[in-house]
């Protein structure tokens, strides 16, 4: 056996999944960058530089819509930060109790929703908060509370609040699982030296168990990122590409689909669509970037 | 696993010889309207394929909001169908410029058809013809005839009786006065404000003179009928910002609602779920005696896909689509898609009937925003959805709605 010259089979155990990764993932994403830099002019494609982007921002038909899902996708983050990784954190805390009963059903029950489809999660949600046939005017009514009920996803106010609070329903188990995991993985050992020192019950999470999850809850915070800007599924299922009412609930990927589809009367304009798109890719970039060089390098890692 | 393989191969090879055989053409047919497979598929493709043996015809339609989507990206890669249901006016215009949908002026049947039943498969100035029109359908109101006898109403002919006649159902308050909800949204802008705002701007002498630049959405008649729809929100049921158009369809055929403001493609689907009698009036005038104009819109043509590989078939079919045989078959099977051919055609429900009697009182017209208007950005049509969805809910006066959809237009269209 040559020990030189020999090192192709690392490249041939790299092919396949190089390959397809490149076929279904790199190859059509810098297209789509490319893409953006072209428009169609009289049938043809013509190069145009930062036209489209010029267009993106600089029209006020085009960069109001723009800013509009900007915003409504940043409410729509908030809202997962605010509401679904606490009460994820919270139910790993409780779940990772030893003393906790039937914690193996509650936890696949809290996880189950998380496998559903989109479009399962989206039309169930829709039947259930419907005014005429849902069950929740007539819970409500039930608790004599009829007067809080509102048809919330037909209202400006409401809907994309209620979108993001259905989506959260759905994906709670996702931190839930990561931070469980995390906290089975902090040795008994330390927790004992703790309640040596009188560190017990409540205190004993925010002192010692919250700053070993912290690496976790950073990742959590970077997928819930990621996941929230390309969030298009739950939207599209509930609202159709028009996102009412009156663009209320439009996010950035609803935005894109319709420019670059077209939508009812609207012709697809691919160029604009991957314009949108590539904003999209570059916000999402920075994101990414801003924690991973911002926030991650300064997390204290604890050895274990 | 021999044996298993021997199996796969054997009914292979067989499949393959028995497809051989069979000589035939297969042409399929790309189309939105899914819900109508069961008479495509029961009633017109057997009587076509029993005159022309030698051609299979397939209709394979998929999601009316899917399907412009689906369709260009098919168009694009190559694998769409033969024959190509056609939206009106850009859609379908955007797909011939492009070099998609085959030229079918020199189809001799084209002459079955009137210059207003091919103006929306036309290129602007009217040189080329791509699809060959088959249906439009008639804006109205649909109302429970049973639940108006019940009250004691009549069907309303003047804008004061319609309301007149609301006001008495809510008031009896055993049914939602007003069946229709503003989720979808388009519902509001199809069965509300052009349904109704014909009546004010005149029909085709308003709408021509907005395409000419010579009216504007501020005037007066573009504005009324904003106007007139914030009055129908008081009237619609209980959180009907959330009802969706399904919704609005099962309440009223479950019988929960008096009165529907209605698309004649609804005719089919209602009779087959209601179990009360139905009937229908048009749009209502300001007084008594007025003329009385409908939106009596081109709404499904067929064209046939420029590299489809079975032209000739594909050509044949389009002759058929145009001819009278398909017409009555068309227009009978699919009561409220009615056929725009010249020769007269029997119809045999009463309440398509109904409608398509309006055309002989009444003056006809498309969507105000149809044609032209809604080539730019902002989409007129998408904003028009938006303009009369906020008139209903009251979020904007009827003038402020008018000034931003004219701000939008002007910003892009010079007549």
């Amino acid at each position: 056996m040559q020990r030189t010259g020999s090192r192709w089979h690392i490249a041939v155990f790299l092919a396949p999944a190089v390959l397809v990764y490149t076929a279904v993932m790199i190859f059509p994403l810098f297209n789509t960058l490319r893409l953006a830099l072209y428009s169609r002019i009289d049938q043809e494609r013509v190069f145009v530089g930062l036209e489209n982007f010029k267009t993106l921002f600089g029209e006020a038909v085009w960069s109001e819509q723009f800013w509009n899902a900007l915003g409504n996708n940043f409410w729509f983050f908030v809202i997962h930060m605010l509401v679904q990784n606490p009460i994820g954190i919270a139910l790993a805390a409780i779940l990772s109790q030893p003393r906790l009963r039937f914690a193996a059903l509650y936890r696949s029950a809290i996880f189950i929703p998380t496998i559903l489809s989109f479009v399962i999660v989206g039309f169930a949600w829709k039947l259930i908060l419907s005014p005429i046939w849902g069950i929740a005017p007539s819970m409500l009514d039930a608790v004599g509370l009829k007067s809080l009920f509102a048809p919330w996803l037909g209202k400006e106010a409401y809907a994309l609040t209620t979108l993001a609070l259905v989506s959260v329903w759905q994906f709670v188990g996702i931190p839930m699982m990561l931070i469980y995991a995390a906290l089975l993985s902090i040795p008994e050992e330390i927790l004992e030296v703790g309640e040596v020192d009188g560190i017990t019950g409540w205190s004993a999470f925010w002192k010692i168990k919250l700053p070993l999850i912290l690496p976790s809850i950073g990742i959590i915070s970077i997928l819930t990122f990621v996941a929230n800007f390309n969030a298009f599924d739950l939207i599209y299922a509930t609202q159709g590409a028009l996102a009412g009412p009156n663009y209320s609930t439009d996010i950035l990927g609803t935005l894109m689909y319709r420019t670059f589809f077209g939508f009812q009367l609207q012709l697809g304009d691919p160029h604009m669509g991957s314009a949108i798109a590539s904003a999209m890719f570059a916000i999402i970039l920075i994101g990414v970037c801003i924690y991973l060089f911002g926030i991650q390098t300064r997390l204290r890692r604890y050895q274990l | 696993m021999n044996k298993a393989f021997c199996t796969a191969a054997l009914s292979g090879a067989l499949l393959f010889a028995g497809s051989a055989m069979a000589a035939d053409v297969t042409i399929t047919i790309e189309s939105w309207r899914n819900d109508d497979l069961a008479l495509w598929q029961d009633k017109i493709i057997p009587a076509f394929e029993s005159e022309n043996p030698g051609i299979k015809v397939e209709f394979t339609p998929s999601a009316p909001t899917e399907y412009n989507a689906a369709l260009n990206s098919k168009l694009e890669a190559g694998s769409a169908g033969d024959l190509i249901t056609c939206r009106p006016f850009d859609a379908s215009l955007a797909l011939f410029d492009a070099g998609h949908l085959a030229d079918l002026d020199d189809m001799e049947s084209m002459s079955n058809f009137s210059d207003v039943a091919k103006s929306a498969w036309q290129t602007d100035d009217g040189s080329a013809s791509f699809c060959v029109p088959m249906a439009s359908v008639i804006h109205g109101f649909i109302y429970n005839k049973d639940a108006f006898k019940e009250i004691g109403v009549e069907a309303p002919t003047t804008e004061e009786e319609f309301f007149a006649v609301l006001e008495k159902i809510k008031a009896e308050g055993s049914y939602i006065p007003l069946v229709m909800g503003t989720n979808d949204q388009w519902e509001a802008a199809t069965m509300g404000y052009n349904n109704i705002g014909p009546n004010y701007w005149k029909g085709e002498e308003g709408r021509l003179a907005l395409l000419k630049g010579e009216q504007k959405l501020t005037d007066e008649q573009w504005v009324a009928p904003y106007a007139t729809l914030a009055k129908w929100g008081a009237y619609m049921g209980d959180g009907y910002e959330a009802q969706t158009y399904p919704d609005s369809q099962n309440m009223f055929t479950l019988g929960r609602g008096a009165i529907y403001p209605a698309g004649s493609w609804e005719i089919s689907g209602f009779n087959e779920q209601a179990d009360f009698e139905m009937g229908a009036f048009k749009p209502p005038v300001k007084a008594n005696g007025d003329t009385c104009y409908i939106s009596d819109h081109t709404d499904i043509g067929l064209g046939m896909n420029a590299a489809s590989k079975n032209a000739d078939a594909a050509k044949k079919f389009l002759s058929w689509v145009a001819s009278p045989t398909f017409a009555s078959i068309f227009g009978n099977a699919l009561p409220g898609f009615f056929p725009l051919s010249s020769a007269p055609v029997e119809l045999d429900d009463a309440l398509a009937k109904e409608f398509v009697s309006w055309r002989g009182e009444c003056e006809s017209t498309i969507r105000s925003t149809y044609q032209i208007l809604s080539r730019g950005t902002p989409n007129l049509e998408n904003d028009t959805w938006g303009a009369s969805v906020a008139a209903i809910k009251g979020a904007g006066t009827p003038e402020e709605l008018s000034k931003k959809l004219q701000e939008g237009l002007d910003s892009w269209y010079k007549p």
